[in-house]
């Protein structure tokens, strides 16, 4: 039976992280999307900082990783309140849609 | 390495899911799921499925946290996560009503980015799983960190304080701006 050492956790979070920038750069239809793989990216480093601090004995990790859970919930916020004002403007959220600013 | 017994609750936790085949079955099954509810998030069609293998997702590393003898950040996860911000991508997607043009998720011209990716996977597998200091690092110290929410209160509000009223000047600043954002246009 293998002993779950910090190689393990790391593992979990690269591939957690690789598959959120998996979702971002598949995904052309949907912004509520990206965002969700946004938080599957932040989530992967929460998770990197946690097994750090546990296996390193040192608290630092799981205080920076509480203050990446606040900017995670600040940034969906704002992302999904830009989100609505797109959707009332143009009445769609696909990426191909997000062209107002090309010149 | 000698463990001294401790009264509060994460030192309970972690005395009965370490150094045994429970631990490691626990991280399989919570390290699988997280996982498997990752691709989901990534490959539905539907984006009510994503979100709710999305909390799946956050439930499991949840769970992880509490193997890794974190219980407080676990319970922040839950509340923060599964309760408020999963609860806000919901009710987005019911508001928008964007269930029904999401037919066509992917690209054909994305199989270049597809393939980079997987690369890029494999790199940072690869780097992980053939570091030398890795193993080092987990036979000089198992995850027996203080767990307590006394000493990580006391690290943060003693060591961090700061950023901690940084933190919350930030979520000041998400909440004015989210709702200056979203309110309808009187003029």
């Amino acid at each position: 039976m293998l002993t779950i050492t910090l190689g393990h956790y790391l593992s979990v979070a690269a591939i957690l992280f690789s598959l959120g920038i998996f979702g971002i750069f598949l995904n052309r239809k949907n912004v509520i999307i990206i965002l969700m793989s946004v938080e599957l990216m932040l989530l992967a480093v929460n998770l990197n900082l946690v097994a750090f601090s546990s296996f390193l004995q040192d608290l630092t990790g799981q205080v920076f990783a509480m203050f990446v859970l606040t900017v995670a919930a600040a940034e969906a916020a704002i992302g999904l309140a830009i989100m609505i004002v797109f959707f009332r403007n143009r009445g769609s959220i696909e990426v191909e849609d997000v062209n107002v600013m090309k010149g | 390495m000698a463990r001294t017994p401790r009264t509060d609750s994460g030192a309970a936790i972690r005395i009965v899911f370490q150094g045994g085949t429970m631990e490691t079955a626990f991280f399989l099954l919570f390290a699988g799921m997280a996982v498997l509810s990752a691709l989901v998030v990534v490959v539905a069609r539907n984006p009510v499925h994503s979100a709710l293998s999305l909390m799946v997702c956050f439930v499991q590393i949840a769970a992880l946290f509490i193997l890794l003898g974190s219980p407080f950040l676990a319970v922040i996860q839950i509340f923060v996560y599964v309760g408020a911000v999963m609860v806000l991508f919901l009710f987005v997607i019911m508001m928008l009503d964007v269930r029904k043009d999401v037919h066509v998720r992917f690209r054909a011209s994305a199989v270049p980015a597809l393939i980079v990716l997987v690369i890029l996977g494999a790199e940072m597998l690869a780097l992980l799983l053939g570091s030398g200091h890795i193993p080092a690092l987990s036979a000089a110290a198992g995850p027996d960190v203080a767990g307590s929410v006394k000493e990580l209160s006391l690290t943060l509000f003693a060591d961090y304080l700061l950023p901690f009223e940084v933190a919350s000047v930030v979520l000041l600043v998400a909440l004015v701006g989210a709702i200056v954002l979203a309110k309808k246009e009187t003029g």
